[in-house]
């Protein structure tokens, strides 16, 4: 048999039917939805009388446009658009009997944490969800990506997908992360050695030794951005790591079940000789906290560095950058220290699990945000949430000045009340810094939770590795 | 879904690199829950002030582009979030076409399910169709879908790639979930084994 890659092994795993010219089924084995994506959809199906073929691999969660804050149970607390899109996949989840996880429900979150915490997803399945950041899910070795609306009542009606297969691409970190490195630092420095089209027509896996040490959370926020480097997908290899994740969760197999699913989830791994399309190799050691300066996540620069100029780029780019230098109203040779920082948000689906929160606690334990500072910190799920508050993460955040909301998308996409106004300007850990992103003329910087919250401190964009040497 | 055959209209330049989804419909416009209504507020946040009123620069404002069908871009566009509120918000304006060096994925797919035809062109045609689109409402380029061709106005021609699958469902004007519920049997049988081969899933 000749040797394959991991994806080409699900691929496989899944080809429910193939067409003379080369157009594939892929069958799907997890079907994640929200309120945004889904309403037309769902419409769709209703015109045509169409069922939902399998509901019980449909799982759907409102988190997109629902607040943070509480009493959000009420849809008298939320904008009347909002409310109407959370109760039509209420009346959709009912109708047509898919798992829900309302707003009154402590698992509620972010899809994209909900998925894996609830053991919905598992290695070398096929997951899609009508969002781009459903390469998350990739962190368990399953193929997962972002579709459309179209493709999603595609997938309610026939449970698959009409699919070309992508290219590999190998993206290897090897060696080991210096301290206050973290899994977004590699994910941004991927995309800004790559470019935001680099990925195109790819599904990447990511390996190396950098990669294998890091933990299941931090894999998930290392896939999560595949797409932001143009990738269809990111997957990375399972391993023990993998499996003690997914074991004794609610979903999982148990018992024998989970003995025969282990047997074959060893076996998904890329061959040795496997063919790669694309390789791309980073070293683990050279990777340095980054952040963003631009409006696109390919503006990554390491946090010791200064702003770059039009001429430093080529092509389309330099209009690109004179655009982006002046939206986020900042000057070429300014050190990107000196960056003040109105406000921090630690969460999404990038950053939102309970390792990014203690993380962020590391810094901020017996610390107070600067004055004037606005910050909030927005747990993944509720679960993540109680976690967090039975670690006593909750009372860190609290006491260094932190709002301490519930779970949603919030300024990740400020879909919902959780907006920055006109000029505000953000560190982030959520996972665009598109113009408007995070609100109208708003400014982001994409950073990892750990540089988050040392910039929440300072009141700057600031090294955290300066924070580290205090500390220790 | 409405056919896509040939083309002729009015191509408007639009040069920025990386053009993403929040660009072509900002958020505030995803809480509808229907597909139609939204050219009104395509590419919102660069056409119009605060106030609502129109920003005269912005290309798709200008007298010569009211009309436009055909856009012309720079590379990467589409980047960003899956909504299929992006191609919605182009056809619904009168968009039926998009030429670029490169697409993102996702928008990529979305605009075929919607009757847009997203078409991939070296960059040294992009630099000639993007001059051309420059002259405003008397050049017209023509789109011919069945010959796989762009012709601009002073009838240069080029010739692009597209997945024949794709090209007959724009073609016919075919919905693709009927297509594949043609195939049922086919689904049926890879699910029945599939749940003896991984009854976990």
């Amino acid at each position: 048999m000749s040797p394959k890659t991991l994806y080409d092994k699900i691929w496989d795993a899944h080809l429910a039917h193939e067409g003379e010219d080369g157009t594939c089924l892929l069958y799907i084995d997890r079907h994640l939805v929200h309120e945004v994506t889904s309403p037309q959809a769902f419409e769709g199906l209703r015109m045509a009388n169409r069922k939902v073929r399998a509901p019980d691999k449909t799982i759907a969660v409102p988190d997109h446009n629902v607040p943070t804050t509480a009493g959000r149970e009420n849809p008298a607390n939320m904008t009347e658009d909002s409310a109407i899109q959370v109760a039509a996949l209420d009346k959709n989840a009912r109708d047509f009997g898919i798992h829900y996880y309302p707003v009154s429900d402590v698992r509620q979150g972010i899809v994209h944490i909900v998925g894996p915490e609830q053991g919905w997803t598992l290695p070398g399945m096929t997951v899609v969800c009508g969002d781009s950041h459903t390469a998350t899910h990739g962190a368990f070795g399953a193929l997962a990506h972002g579709i459309g609306t179209s493709e999603v009542e595609h997938v309610l009606a026939t449970q698959t997908l009409i699919q070309k297969k992508s290219k590999n691409m190998k993206v290897e970190i090897t060696g080991k992360l210096k301290p206050g490195v973290t899994a977004k630092d590699i994910t941004l420095a991927v995309i800004g050695e790559t470019g935001t089209a680099g990925g195109t027509g790819y599904v990447i896996e990511y390996c190396g030794e950098a990669i294998r040490d890091l933990s299941m959370e931090g894999r998930m926020t290392v896939c999560n951005m595949a797409i932001e480097g143009g990738a269809r997908a990111g997957l990375i290899a399972p391993d023990e790591k993998t499996f003690a994740y997914v074991k004794g969760r609610p979903h999982a197999p148990k018992g024998a079940q989970f003995e025969a699913a282990l047997a074959w989830w060893k076996t998904l791994y890329s061959d040795d000789d496997a063919h790669w399309d694309k390789v791309v190799t980073l070293k683990g050691e050279e990777i340095e906290p980054v952040v963003t300066w631009g409006t696109s996540p390919e503006d990554v620069l390491p946090i010791s560095a200064t702003v770059p100029a039009p001429e430093d780029f080529k092509g389309g780019k330099v209009e690109a950058a004179k655009r982006a230098l002046d939206y986020m109203g900042l000057t070429p040779g300014q050190k990107l220290t000196d960056i003040q920082i109105d406000t921090v948000f630690i969460g999404s689906c990038t950053n939102g699990r309970i390792e990014d929160l203690r993380a962020a606690a590391a810094i901020l334990k017996g610390k107070k945000i600067k004055d004037g500072m606005r910050a909030m910190i927005v747990p993944g799920s509720g679960l993540v949430r109680a976690q967090a508050e039975e670690e006593g993460l909750a009372d860190i955040f609290k006491e260094a000045g932190f709002e301490w909301r519930l779970a949603g998308c919030s300024m990740c996409l400020a879909m919902n009340p959780d907006q920055l106004s006109e000029g505000e300007r953000c560190a982030s850990t959520s996972n665009r810094n598109f113009e408007g992103r995070q609100g109208y003329k708003g400014r982001t910087h994409l950073v990892s939770p750990a540089m988050a919250a040392a910039a929440a401190i300072t009141g700057h964009l600031t090294d955290v590795r300066d924070l580290l040497t205090e500390t220790a | 879904m409405e056919k896509f055959q040939k083309l002729t209209g009015i191509a408007a330049p639009m040069p920025l690199v990386n053009i993403d989804t929040d660009m072509i419909i900002p958020k505030v416009f995803l809480k509808t829950i229907k597909r139609s209504g939204l050219g009104v507020n395509l590419f919102d946040e660069m056409r119009y002030d605060r106030q609502g009123n129109e920003i005269p620069d912005f290309v798709l404002n200008k007298p010569q582009y009211r009309e436009t069908e055909i856009l012309v871009a720079g590379d990467n566009f589409g980047c960003g979030s899956s909504r299929e509120h992006a191609p919605w918000a182009l056809k619904d304006f009168g968009i039926k076409c998009v030429i670029s060096t490169s697409f993102a994925d996702i928008f990529f797919n979305n605009c075929f399910k919607n009757g847009i035809l997203p078409i991939v062109l070296p960059q040294e045609a992009v630099d000639v169709l993007m001059t051309d689109a420059e002259k405003g409402s008397n050049a017209r380029m023509t789109i011919d879908l069945e010959n796989q061709t762009v012709t601009s106005s002073d009838g240069d021609v080029f010739s692009f790639e597209v997945d024949s699958f794709k090209k007959h469902c724009l073609l016919e004007g075919l919905d693709d979930i009927g297509l594949t519920m043609e195939k049922a049997a086919a689904i049926d049988t890879f699910e029945a084994a599939a749940a003896q081969a991984r009854p976990w899933v």
